[in-house]
């Protein structure tokens, strides 16, 4: 149904549950699609490789803005959680030789079912006393990698083979841009569907007000271990290609920095949006990235600078999470709504 | 029973009118020394409107916690009939939440207790929760039987809206909404349960005398033509007197009096729990 000078009618609720109703929306999604695919034979491979951490970092952010955005579960357990979706998917494939898709999806369920238990907590605590919970979680998760010779070979790292398929070679971040792209895609699909539906709308209900849910027949139980369990499928699925994608596993990958850091994606992005953990990913993958580069742009003229400049970006990468949390505490999603709707109204305010 | 052209009956319990739907015994709860219900019984009738009154701290909204599982109490039942001619009987004490909720009690909450961040239609359509199926995998890939219960339930949602009046700010998240279309939205979240019984936590707490007629007028409507049980918590006694059919006082944790709203309000207990006693010279 197409916007018209009066706005936008439905005649059923199926054409008004649909995510796009304008023919500009869709417009927009068809060049966004399009950006997607022409982005890997305009960029260079450094921004390549960015594109790549960004569609994990994607995944991930998915994941734990479904616990933490829509459930309103803190976790600090993120890190935790994809070092376990990439030992195991690593494991698999190292030691039983099963096939990467296969060692990827049993990755994913194991994830699942770690999440689920760590998720017990919940069930009893609220707010900071879960995030210190979770903190635990994180911490054990690590503990049990470095400690566990036997399988994850403790702090050494595990080294995997290129990725291989029908005998086709990943060699190139360009062959891997398209598995990554792709499942970042079905990552932000299944994401949004999921909260168009009834189970997302009891996560949510869960959010808002727990005891209400329970009165309105929602199983609070039930619904926060599965958004634990959802949350960290998308975890192990980041995890799982981080290991397959870089070929190098090593606990040091997963510490709490990378759980604060998919914190801040999602605040900086926007808590309980699913644009909002894209925009989120890029912004916070491509801001020290950006810092990097400046770095070594100004190394020739004012080394010095140039010498401070892993401390500088710890500081904005800080800096930028205190700002949001102060300026826009709903994130970039926020201020891009804000701005389509200046867009909009223009040349009127509101 | 429904007169108007609303498909869908509202009403989710089977029983005939006048018989016994909700039957409360020997309810006794304490929290440490203090006892907040002390042995009540009282018994609420199909097709009734049973309302609970009482000065505060009297113990009303801890028997509807009790009720819904909120509450867990020391000792006592409270039995709810359900199926055909109340053949199943269900003791809630005890029981979940979200089980109780399952058999069709509906709530509303005295401070409301609504889900802010969502939409009016949101928060409606959690109503429907129990009356969804919810599969994981149909519904990340809004498929089948997820999206198709999400249009047909809605049909439902949209009649309680126009039931209700609040067509225009269907889209609108509850937490920007004015007092007095929060509290009919809370009533709209409890009705679209199509609940066999309807508890009320003081509906009408906090409004002016238009909002609360407004507020009495949806009540009878959601007994009247759709013939829902309402048991009702109300400080406004002229509000009880007019609506209810029956009336339970409750005082310090006991129940005091137990009739309709004529005897009730002649129970000399009752004018000395609301008026005080006369000093005896």
């Amino acid at each position: 149904m197409p916007a018209t000078s009066t706005g936008v009618h439905h005649r059923s609720y199926a054409s008004e549950l649909t995510l796009r109703h304008t023919h500009a929306e869709k417009f927009r999604l068809l060049l966004i699609a399009l950006a997607v695919c022409a982005l890997p034979f305009v960029v260079t491979p450094y921004w390549l490789t960015i594109a790549n951490q960004i569609g994990i970092a994607v995944i991930g952010a998915i994941g734990l803005n479904i616990l933490v955005g829509y459930t309103g579960q803190i976790s600090l357990g993120q890190g935790g959680f994809l070092a376990v979706g990439a030992y195991t998917s690593a494991v698999l494939h190292i030691r039983a030789e099963l096939p990467v898709p296969v060692c990827i999806v049993l990755a994913v369920l194991t994830t699942a079912v770690i999440g689920a238990f760590f998720g017990i907590p919940a069930l009893r605590l609220k707010g900071l006393y879960l995030a210190i919970a979770t903190l635990a979680s994180q911490e054990i998760i690590l503990f049990t990698v470095r400690t566990w010779d036997a399988v994850t070979g403790g702090t050494d790292a595990i080294t995997l083979p290129r990725l291989e398929l029908a005998g086709f070679v990943f060699r190139k971040d360009f062959h891997w841009y398209w598995i990554i792209a792709g499942l970042a895609i079905l990552a932000v699909i299944t994401g949004r569907n999921l909260f168009r539906t009834g189970l997302g709308r009891s996560f949510m209900a869960v959010r808002d007000h727990d005891i209400a849910a329970s009165a309105m027949g929602v199983d609070v139980t039930r619904a926060k271990v599965m958004a634990f369990a959802i949350s960290s499928a998308y975890a192990g699925l980041a995890g799982a290609l981080t290991a397959h994608y870089t070929g190098i596993v090593t606990w040091e990958r997963f510490t709490l920095q990378v759980s604060v850091l998919y914190l801040a994606i999602i605040i900086v992005g926007g808590l309980g949006s699913i644009a909002g953990s894209v925009y989120g990913a890029i912004f916070m993958i491509t801001l020290p990235a950006l810092l990097t580069r400046f770095g070594q742009d100004i190394q020739s003229s004012w080394p010095d600078a140039a010498q401070k400049m892993p401390a500088v970006q710890v500081v904005v990468f800080g800096l930028v999470i205190v700002l949001f949390l102060i300026f826009e505490p709903r994130g970039l999603n926020r201020i891009w709504h804000r701005m389509k709707d200046y867009v909009r109204f223009w040349p009127f305010r509101y | 029973m429904i007169t108007r052209a609303y498909r869908y009956p509202l009403n989710g319990s089977s029983l005939e009118p006048g018989v016994p739907l909700l039957d409360v015994s020997g309810l006794t709860l304490r929290f440490g020394g203090i006892t907040a219900l002390a042995d009540i019984g009282f018994t609420v009738t199909q097709g009734h409107v049973h309302a609970v009154i009482g000065p505060n701290g009297a113990g009303k909204s801890s028997l509807l916690n009790c009720v819904s599982g909120l509450y867990r109490p020391q000792a006592g039942h409270a039995t709810l009939h359900t199926g055909k001619n109340g053949a199943a009987t269900h003791d809630l004490i005890r029981m979940r939440p979200h089980r109780i909720a399952r058999l069709g009690v509906a709530r509303s909450f005295q401070n409301i207790e609504l889900f802010r961040h969502l939409t009016v239609l949101e928060n409606l359509m959690l109503g429907r929760h129990i009356h969804m199926r919810h599969r994981l995998l149909t519904s990340l890939v809004w498929y089948g039987p997820a999206r198709k219960q999400e249009i047909v339930h809605r049909e439902l949602v949209e009649e309680v809206i126009d039931l209700l009046q609040i067509q225009a700010v269907r889209h609108k998240p509850v937490g920007s909404l004015a007092y007095g279309f929060q509290k009919r939205v809370e009533l709209g979240r409890a009705l679209c349960m199509q609940p066999s019984l309807l508890l009320l936590d003081e509906p009408m707490a906090g409004m002016n005398a238009e909002e609360k007629e407004d507020m009495a007028r949806f009540i009878l409507d959601v007994h009247e033509l759709a013939g829902v049980t309402v048991m009702l918590i109300e400080h406004d006694m002229n509000v009880v007197m007019d609506i209810s059919d029956r009336v339970s006082v409750l005082d310090f944790g006991k129940l005091i009096a137990d009739g309709t709203p004529a005897e009730v309000s002649r129970d000399p207990d009752v004018v000395k729990a609301y008026l005080g006693e006369e000093l005896s010279a």
